[in-house]
């Protein structure tokens, strides 16, 4: 069953299993709790902490555990607007956030005033700089939001730069690194992010799990009261398990990046090279096919495991629906609230038309993808497209089926 | 079923048929995935999602195509152990039934918006799909009876849904299956509690399921904005006023805002004048109606002869004599005087139980005064 979503959910890792099955079988006590089983519990908290750090180069104080990348965006956002003087509010974007940054920084600005701007991205999804500049406020500008690799094209973004205009115009950087974090990678000081939201399960670790890492200093709020665990930015009793399979994740991601990344950056060449022989007419979304590296595979400046491709005149549903008939687990673009596959913002704001968005099928690898599961997608491909007459547009289609 | 039941896509042997079965998140389609479960077939449920419904909500509308909708279908196929997808149909939802439907009360008609989604979206345009995809047949959760290539009211009477099934013809009718129409409700209910679906319970929907509160008024001025006019008698003499001409439906008796000795009654709507022209009761009667796009469920085009027919949704059926225009057009000369037919409303001829099947009211001739 090849499984190519790894950008949705990665499988849980072994090595996370195994970190987290002793706090799971044996009574675990309360982390906070001042007696022995408190103690070790917070221990294995504690090491979760040091784990995580390391990945992105911070300081194990620097990291606040959350429920998840999804939690960490809305803290560093809405913690960071709450944080600031009402004229002060003002937050960038870029266009192809994720919806955990993007819908927290409307909802921020609806309900205690400021503007949201979004800065444009190119037709590779690369944010452009000089475009995120102007929409800067010096002064009032709270924050500005760029991911360091995008979710759904994989396309990395120029955060160095964009965190050093940030600190020049007085605001700070969130920088969402839940796809990059394992591989490449990020490193907080090389750039010079004040907040890196991070999200376990990409990493092979377990749902439910996330942190924010916040640089020291920084002014932010709370958004969920009570205890006061996690110096106060975030209440609530931590999952001492799953934290444990986060820290093992994390720990087994960072040592293994260097290998992995050309690995699957292999992986992904001899993906795009078979569904290429299957579909010559296909394109690809991200950094040009053009600059394909022959290598190592690598499209240049983009998550390694990720491929976006649109297959002209396919829907994506379709296409899907085959896939997953033939075992094949991988994603379109985007999935709205109800499950149904939608024009995704990112492909959008890259200048894709919505049924070229709709058409648009997202293949992911990571830590235990194998060329056998690359090979066993392509011929499910294969037949799938045999199946799937081209169709001339969506707008045809709407109308294709008559009337009896 | 007609050849071998060959699905391309997985490169599997020919098995038991493959059945796309349309999953709404009610009752209805839940059984009828279920029953073709035990029937042996492999089933995949889709559901289709035809509007853009807000996500965040607790309290949602109760038209259907919610986010809780689809949960339910989606918890229902689980329950089942079949594949399931959701299906954004929502451009075509709002082009082909949405659209038409404002179209058709600005043109003075009065609209079957759920005949129009069955043409356009639920069946003829899901059979389309499910076929390209290699499915062998499409299922859904309509009450109503396919035998034989044929189609014929469903087994209860209460429930019967074959009025807004009309259109479909021999193409269609070969490759859908309806379940539930040898069932009657409280069957199809015991069948969901015994299985332990979640939907056993479910509330029906009555309503136009995008206009989840019923007020089709509200919505058709919020579309088109007021529009003043004059409330007349056949005479042309003007009674009083009104809002929208669009408010109104052949029949309609309510909120007319007249004061008359006697009950009024909406005969006719002319959105060009912006007149809404009333009257009598026994001035509604009809004789004759005209069908447009009318089409037969064995494909072989109208003919001649006598047929009951249905002019509402649930409305009394009477006798008729077809007299085929052609150009899918057609007569109906009705046996007996036919109180308040709307154009618009689907007209669906019968013989029994079978659909032989109809059109599209476009023009009506009212019965001479009564007595003359």
């Amino acid at each position: 069953m090849p499984y190519l979503d790894y950008a949705a959910s990665a499988p849980l890792r072994p090595e996370a299993l195994a970190a987290m099955l002793p706090f799971l079988e044996q009574p675990v006590a309360n982390p906070s709790s001042q007696h022995g089983p408190g103690r070790a519990a917070r221990g294995a908290v504690e090491t979760a902490r040091e784990q995580v750090a390391a990945l992105v180069g911070a300081a194990p104080s620097q990291v606040v555990f959350t429920s998840g990348g999804t939690e960490a965006d809305n803290l560093a956002v809405k913690g960071t607007v709450l944080a600031r003087e009402p004229g002060a509010r003002y937050l960038v974007a870029s266009a192809v956030e994720h919806h955990a940054v993007l819908d927290a920084a409307e909802s921020a600005v609806a309900d205690l005033g400021g503007e949201l701007t979004l800065a444009p991205v190119d037709q590779t999804g690369r944010v452009d700089l000089a475009g995120l500049e102007a929409s800067l406020r010096p002064g009032r500008t709270a924050l500005v939001a760029l991911m360091a690799a995008n979710n759904e094209v994989g396309t990395a973004q120029p955060v160095a730069e964009a965190a050093a205009l940030a600190r020049r115009a007085g605001a700070v950087l969130l920088c969402d690194a839940v796809q990059a974090a394992g591989t490449p990678g990020l490193d907080l000081d090389a750039v010079g992010a004040d907040l890196v939201a991070l999200a376990a399960h990409k990493l092979g670790g377990p749902t439910g799990v996330g942190a924010l890492v916040v640089r020291q200093g920084l002014d932010l709020r709370p958004l969920v009261h009570g205890g006061g665990q996690e110096r106060g930015l975030r209440s609530g009793t931590l999952p001492v398990a799953a934290l444990a399979g986060f820290g093992a994740a994390a720990a087994v991601a960072l040592p293994e990046r260097a290998a992995h990344a050309p690995r699957v950056a292999r992986l992904r060449g001899r993906l795009l090279a078979g569904l290429r022989a299957a579909e010559p007419a296909l394109t690809v979304n991200g950094n040009p096919t053009g600059g394909l590296d022959q290598r190592d595979g690598s499209l240049g400046g983009s998550l390694p495991g990720l491929l976006s491709v649109r297959f002209p005149g396919r829907r994506a549903e379709d296409l899907l629906l085959l896939l997953d008939r033939a075992g094949v687990a991988c994603s379109a673009g985007s999935a709205c609230a109800s499950g149904a596959v939608t024009a995704s913002h990112v492909l959008l704001a890259m200048g894709r038309t919505p049924s070229e968005a709709r058409e648009t099928i997202r293949f992911s690898l990571g830590w235990g993808s194998t060329e056998a599961d690359v090979d066993d997608a392509v011929d499910a491909v294969g037949r799938a497209l045999a199946v799937l007459p081209a169709r001339p547009s969506q707008a045809a289609a709407a109308h294709a089926g008559g009337a009896g | 079923m007609s050849g071998a039941a060959t699905f391309q896509g997985d490169g599997r042997p020919a098995g038991p048929p493959r059945v796309l079965v349309s999953m709404s998140g009610g009752v209805d389609s839940s059984v009828a995935a279920a029953l073709l479960v035990e029937q042996g077939c492999d089933v995949t449920g889709v559901h289709l999602k035809l509007a853009d419904t807000p996500a965040n909500a607790m309290v949602q509308g109760k038209g259907c195509c919610t986010v809780a909708d689809a949960d339910d279908a989606r918890r229902v196929a689980e329950v089942l152990g079949i594949p399931f997808y959701v299906w954004d149909f929502v451009e075509e939802f709002q082009q082909a039934v949405v659209a038409d439907f404002a179209a058709e009360y600005a043109r003075g008609h009065t609209p079957n918006p759920c005949a129009r989604c069955n043409e356009q979206v639920k069946v003829v345009g899901l059979l389309a799909r499910a076929r390209a995809l290699g499915f062998d047949a499409l299922a859904t959760g309509h009450y109503a009876r396919v035998v034989d290539g044929r189609l014929y009211r469903a087994a209860d009477p209460a429930k019967d849904q074959s009025y807004v099934l009309y259109m479909l013809g021999p193409s269609e009718l070969a490759h859908l299956r309806l379940p539930v129409g040898e069932l009657t409700k409280p069957e199809v209910r015991a069948i969901a509690a015994r299985l332990g679906l979640r939907t056993a319970a479910k509330p029906e929907s009555y309503d136009v399921c995008f206009i989840p509160d019923g007020d089709t008024a509200g919505w058709l001025e919020r579309r088109f904005g007021r529009q003043p006019g004059a409330v007349v008698d056949s005479a042309g003499q003007v009674l009083g006023s009104h809002q929208g001409a669009y408010r109104y439906t052949v029949g309609q008796r309510r909120g007319l805002g007249i004061a008359a000795p006697t009950p009024r009654y909406v005969l006719r709507v002319e959105p060009a004048s912006r007149q809404v022209v009333v009257g009598e009761r026994s001035e509604l009667a009809v004789r004759t109606v005209e069908l447009e796009r009318a089409s037969t469920t064995d494909g072989r085009g109208l003919r001649a002869g006598p047929a009951r027919v249905r002019l509402r949704a649930h409305g009394d059926e009477v006798g008729c004599e077809v007299v085929p225009l052609g150009d899918g057009r057609a007569r109906l000369d009705l046996d007996e005087p036919y109180g308040a037919v709307a154009p618009g409303q689907a007209g669906v001829l019968y013989d029994g139980d079978l659909v032989l099947g109809g059109g599209t009211v476009t023009a009506q001739v009212h019965d001479p005064v009564p007595g003359g």
